[in-house]
C-alpha cells in the first residue's frame, strides 16, 4: 500500500517539472492512467485506515498547494496557515450545522456551506492585505505568527460559533442528494463508508487544485510573482504592481488553506481548536520545504511525505526499532516522524535544494546543462539589502 | 490606582525578560543575517537544563549550568548547522531555522512531557509591599538582573574588541572579514550569547507566578518575537522598547481583563501581538528599524 501511495506521489512530483514539450508522451500518458485507476480503484481495495490517511494527505497537499504560491512562488514566508485552515474548517461547520443543540449554525445546504467556507478565509485573508502587501520576509513571518494566536483566541473563546475548547460536530456534506456520512452504501459488494465516497471528493478537488495553481504559475501571474521573489524592484521596475501581488497571492492562498480546513474537517468528522496551533502552520512549512518551493508536485509530495509517515510509523511501531507506544516512554510515533521531518527540512535545503520535486526529476533524467527544472528556492530578496 | 501601579512595574519586569530573549534575537540577526526562529528553543533548552539540575547541585550552579548550556546548544546549532548555510539567502536561512526548531522543541517536550518542572529559584513566593503596592521578589529579581545584563551587554557590545567585531561584521561582512575580523567566530560567539540570555530568562519566565517550565513555556518564549520585530529587526534599542512595550501590554491585558471579559479570557496572550500588528502597519519596518534603502 505505502509503495502504491509513493508511486503516485513520484509520478505526479514530476509531471508539472517539464517545461519543454512532451518526450515521451506515451509512457507518460500510460503512467498517469495507470496511477489515475489506481487512485480510483483504491477505495475498493483498501481499508479505512489508509483512506482516511491518504484524505489527510489530500487536504494537506492542497493547503501546501497554496502555502507553495505564497512562500515558494512569491517568496512570502507565512507562519499563519493554520489559522486560514482553522478559519475554512470553523466557516464551513457554522454555515452548514443546523445549530438546533449546541453551537450555532445557519443551516445552509452543505456544498453552499463548503464554498463560503472558502471565500471566508478569502477575506480573512484579504482583511490582513494591508500588512500582507507591505511586509516581507521575517517581517511577515512573525507578523502573520499573530494571526495564529489571534485564531486560537477566538476558537477558544467565541464558544457560540466554535464550541470551544472541545470543539463542535462537523455536519457531513451532501452533493446532489448523496450524503456523504457513515450510513452504509454498497458498491460492487464494498461498503461505502464515510471515508470511501469522501476520497473521491478528494481527489477531485486535490484535482482541480493543482491544475488551477499549475495555471496560475505558468501564466502571467506566476511571472509576475516569481519576480516579486527574485527581485522585488525589479518587478516593480518593469510594471508588476507589487502590493497588490502580494495581497492577492496572500488571498489565493488563504482560499486554499480554507479548502484544505473544509476537507479536513469533513475528514475529521470533529474540529477542535488545539489542532490548528503554531505546530501546524510549521508542518506546512516543512511540507513545502520537503516537496520543493514554488512548484504544485513539490507541495503534493512534501504534503504527503509529512502527513503520511506518522500514520506510517503508527501502524508499523511494533516492527520498527526505537519507536515505541505513546505513554511507554519511548518516543512515540508521531515524535519520530517530527525528528525525521525535522531533519528532513535541514537536510533538503542544504543537500536537495528544490526538495523531492528535484529528486524525482534527477532520477528521470540525467541533469542536462541549461535545464532548470525547479526555481531556486534560495534566489528571493538577499540581493535587495 | 496602585492596582495599575502593580501591573506596570510587573509588566516593566516582564518586559525586561522579553528584552533579554529579544536582544538574544537581534544579536544574531545582525550577526548573522539569520531569523532565528529556533529562539525559543533555545530558551527551553536553558530552562530545561537549570530545572533538572537544581535538586542535584543547588539553584546557582545549576542556572550557571543552565546558562552554559543553552549556550552551547546555540553554539553547537551554528557550528553544526547554520555554518554550512552561510552566504545563502535571509530566507532560506530562516526556514532552516524551523527545521531546527522542530528538532529541538520535539526533544524537549517529549523530555518533559506532562511534568510541570519548577526552577528552584531561591526566591519563592514572597512579596514585598511598599505602602499600597505589592510586587513579588521574584519580579524585581528579573527586573534587576535583566538591566544588569543588557548594560552589560551594551556596553560590552560598544567597547569591546567583541562588541566592535560584532558591529563590523553587521555593518559589512566582507570589510569585516579583510580587516581581520573572524566571521565564524563572531557569529559563534552571537549564537552562544543569546543562548545564554535565552536561559537566563528562561528562567523568569518559570519563576513565581507562574507554575514552571512546561510545554507552553515555548509558547511565552514566543512573545520575544513581536518584541523585537515591533522594535525593529536591526536594532538593539528597538529589542529593549519592544520588550518592555511587550510585557507592560500583557500585563495591563492581563490585569484588566475581568472588565474586558466581552473580549473573552486569556487576553493577555494576545495583546502583544495586537500590539506588533498595529504598529507594522503605520512602521513596517518597526519602531527603531532601519528602512531599508534600494539602490536600483
Amino acid at each position: 500500500m505505502s509503495e502504491v501511495l509513493t508511486r503516485d506521489e513520484t509520478d505526479s512530483a514530476s509531471r508539472p517539472a517539464r517545461r519543454r514539450p512532451l518526450r515521451l508522451p506515451a509512457a507518460r500518458t500510460a503512467t498517469g492512467a495507470a496511477c489515475a485507476v489506481l487512485l480510483l480503484a483504491l477505495p475498493f481495495y483498501v481499508d479505512r485506515f489508509w483512506l482516511q490517511a491518504g484524505l489527510f494527505a489530500m487536504a494537506a497537499a492542497i493547503g501546501a498547494i497554496g502555502l507553495n504560491l505564497l512562500t515558494g512562488a512569491t517568496g512570502q514566508l507565512s507562519m499563519g496557515h493554520a489559522f486560514f485552515l482553522a478559519v475554512g474548517a470553523y466557516g464551513y461547520c457554522v454555515f452548514a450545522a443546523d445549530g438546533g443543540d449546541g453551537p450555532a449554525g445557519l443551516g445552509l445546504p452543505a456544498w453552499l456551506a463548503a464554498v463560503l467556507a472558502v471565500a471566508v478565509s478569502g477575506i480573512a485573508g484579504g482583511l490582513f492585505s494591508p500588512i500582507a502587501g507591505r511586509l516581507r520576509g521575517a517581517y511577515l513571518g512573525i507578523a502573520t505568527l499573530a494571526l495564529i494566536f489571534i485564531g486560537q483566541h477566538v476558537l477558544f473563546n467565541a464558544r457560540d460559533l466554535t464550541g470551544g475548547f472541545n470543539g463542535r460536530d462537523v455536519p457531513p456534506l451532501s452533493l446532489f442528494g448523496l450524503t456523504f456520512d457513515d450510513r452504509e452504501l454498497v458498491v460492487a459488494n464494498v461498503p461505502f463508508g464515510s471515508a470511501e465516497k469522501l476520497w473521491y471528493v478528494g481527489l477531485l478537488l486535490l484535482l482541480g487544485c493543482g491544475l488551477f495553481a499549475r495555471g496560475v504559475l505558468r501564466g502571467r501571474p506566476g511571472r509576475a510573482m516569481n519576480a516579486i521573489r527574485d527581485h522585488r524592484i525589479a518587478a516593480g521596475v518593469i510594471g508588476v504592481p507589487v502590493a497588490r501581488y502580494r495581497a492577492g497571492v496572500f488571498v489565493l492562498s488563504s482560499m486554499y488553506a480554507g479548502l484544505a480546513g473544509v476537507l479536513l474537517a469533513l475528514v475529521f468528522q470533529r474540529t477542535v481548536p488545539d489542532y490548528f496551533g503554531i505546530t501546524l502552520s510549521l508542518d506546512y512549512l516543512a511540507m513545502i520545504v520537503i516537496g520543493g518551493l514554488g512548484s504544485v508536485a513539490g507541495a503534493v509530495a512534501g504534503a504527503a511525505f509529512v502527513s503520511l509517515l506518522p500514520q506510517l510509523l503508527t501502524r508499523y511501531s511494533d516492527a520498527l526499532p526505537l519507536v515505541s507506544d505513546p505513554g511507554t516512554g519511548g518516543i512515540a510515533p508521531g515524535e519520530a516522524a517530527r525528528y525525521l521531518y525535522g531533519a528532513a527540512v535541514v537536510a533538503v535545503v542544504l543537500f536537495l535544494p528544490g526538495g523531492l520535486v528535484r529528486l524525482a526529476a534527477r532520477l528521470r533524467v540525467k541533469p542536462r546543462p541549461g535545464v532548470r527544472v525547479t526555481p531556486r528556492p534560495g534566489a528571493t530578496e538577499g540581493e535587495e539589502r | 490606582m496602585s492596582t495599575f501601579a502593580e501591573l506596570l512595574l510587573n509588566g516593566l519586569s516582564l518586559g525586561s525578560v522579553y528584552a533579554l530573549v529579544a536582544l538574544g534575537f537581534v544579536v544574531i540577526f545582525r550577526a548573522t543575517e539569520v531569523v532565528n526562529f529556533a529562539h525559543a528553543s533555545l530558551l527551553l533548552a536553558g530552562g530545561y537544563v537549570t530545572a533538572t539540575l537544581h535538586d542535584d547541585i543547588g539553584f546557582w550552579p545549576a542556572l550557571l549550568a543552565g546558562i552554559a548550556g543553552a549556550a552551547l546548544v546555540g553554539a553547537a546549532v551554528e557550528f553544526l548547522v547554520m555554518r554550512r548555510y552561510r552566504g545563502s539567502d535571509q530566507s532560506v536561512l530562516a526556514i532552516v531555522t524551523i527545521g531546527v526548531d522542530i528538532l529541538l522543541t520535539t526533544e524537549l517536550t517529549r523530555r518533559i512531557g506532562t511534568d510541570v518542572l519548577t526552577p528552584g529559584d531561591p526566591w519563592g513566593d514572597a512579596v514585598l509591599t511598599v505602602g499600597p503596592v505589592s510586587i513579588a521578589h521574584t519580579r524585581i529579581a528579573a527586573f534587576v538582573t535583566a538591566s544588569l545584563l543588557i548594560t552589560v551587554f551594551l556596553l560590552a557590545f560598544r567597547f569591546t574588541s567583541w562588541g566592535v567585531a560584532m558591529r563590523a561584521a553587521a555593518e559589512s561582512p566582507e570589510t569585516a572579514a579583510l580587516m581581520g575580523v573572524r566571521l565564524g567566530r563572531v557569529s559563534l560567539g552571537a549564537w552562544a550569547v543569546a543562548g545564554g540570555l535565552a536561559a537566563v530568562a528562561a528562567l523568569f519566565l518559570t519563576v513565581f507566578p507562574t507554575p514552571g517550565l512546561e510545554r507552553a513555556t515555548s509558547l511565552a518564549a514566543l512573545k520575544a518575537f513581536p518584541a523585537a520585530i515591533l522594535g525593529g529587526l536591526d536594532s538593539t534599542t528597538g529589542a529593549l522598547v519592544g520588550g518592555l512595550l511587550v510585557g507592560v501590554t500583557e500585563s495591563l491585558a492581563t490585569g484588566y481583563q475581568s472588565d474586558l471579559t466581552f473580549l473573552g479570557r486569556g487576553l493577555g496572550d494576545l495583546a502583544p501581538y495586537v500590539v506588533m500588528v498595529a504598529i507594522l502597519l503605520i512602521r513596517p519596518a518597526g519602531l527603531f528599524g532601519t528602512k531599508e534603502l534600494a539602490r536600483v
